[in-house]
């Protein structure tokens, strides 16, 4: 077994509104920053051992699918890394 | 026979919808998730509130704690089951209904007064009403706006499973009347069956006469054919 951290990004799907991220935008404009757009996103690092990096995956992946991401309206990816 | 009230942690709509359905007679109980639905349950809401601190997403814990598979079994089996603003996004969150509540629009939680309109009228929920009627219910909700695919509300429409949209108080749907950007001004829907139903709005808020308007009585009579009066 080897030790692996799978890190799961889960942002809006484009088209999404993301009323948070705008909030945002306009908090970093009144501060004097030019920006055209921002997006927010979530990301869990997740700590586990498997025998393989696409085993991890495989797991990691799994999450996303059953709780960390919403299909309806999030896409996700996953990245494994050795720890 | 009696309606079980899914209490989790963080519920905090779950005494109001207890009081709100005796007053109309109809038995009505608060169930601890942990401990299961009782066998007497007839009927089950799932209510407002802010479970699990709405932490992740607002509804998606308790959408997979295990009560929801009770939950899931027997509305299969035709059990009613209502989901209330926290309820609501517990349903779509364990697939009970379609789509997903989000992030208002406005990015800010809103707690007012907003009129509907019942958009069908065969339903336990809303027997009470005549299509296209106008009701005024209260909302509590900062993760209300209502999303879903374009290829699957077309499909929830062509259903006919949209049960209310926010409306003004001539029944109009338009932006103006639409308080928090929900898709298609879509408030509240159905299930797979008509016995199962989602909506933002707060029907036992809007029950007891002590408190206001009184329109949100007659979605929670859609439990009494269900489970029958004291």
């Amino acid at each position: 077994m080897t030790a692996y951290t799978a890190t799961v990004t889960v942002r809006l799907k484009r088209g999404v509104l993301d009323p948070e991220a705008e909030t945002t935008k306009q908090a970093l404009e009144r501060l004097g920053f030019e920006l055209e757009a921002l997006r927010s996103a979530d990301r869990f690092e997740i700590d586990l051992e498997a025998d393989s990096a696409d085993g991890a995956r495989e797991r990691a992946d799994e999450m996303a699918e059953r709780l960390l991401a919403n299909p309806t309206i999030h896409d996700y990816d996953v990245e494994v890394d050795e720890r | 026979m009696t309606v079980s009230i899914v209490r989790f942690g963080g519920s905090n709509c779950d005494r109001d919808a207890e009081r709100a359905l005796e007053h109309l007679g109809i038995d009505a109980e608060i169930v601890w998730h942990e401990d299961g639905l009782p066998a007497e349950t007839s009927g089950i809401v799932l209510p407002g509130g802010f479970s699990y601190g709405d932490y992740l997403r607002a509804g998606a814990m308790a959408a997979r704690s295990p009560i929801l598979a009770e939950v899931r079994e027997a509305a299969a089996d035709g059990v009613p089951v209502l989901g209330i603003c926290n309820g609501a996004q517990v349903g779509c969150e364990s697939g009970l209904t379609e789509g997903a509540f989000t992030t208002n629009e406005s990015a800010r939680f809103q707690c007012e007064p907003v009129h509907l309109r019942v958009e069908r009228a065969d339903t336990p929920w809303t027997a009470a009403y005549e299509e296209g009627d106008v009701i005024e219910v209260p909302i509590a909700h900062g993760e209300g706006r209502y999303e879903i695919g374009d290829d699957r509300l077309a499909a929830l429409e062509a259903d006919d499973r949209i049960l209310f949209r926010y409306c003004d108080a001539d029944g109009a749907v338009d932006g103006d009347a639409n308080p928090n950007g929900s898709k298609a001004a879509v408030a509240g829907l159905l299930g797979e069956r008509e016995t199962v139903a989602v909506l933002m709005p707060h029907p036992e808020r809007a029950t007891l006469p002590d408190v206001g308007p009184t329109d949100g009585q007659g979605i929670l009579r859609g439990f009494e054919s269900a489970v029958g009066k004291l």
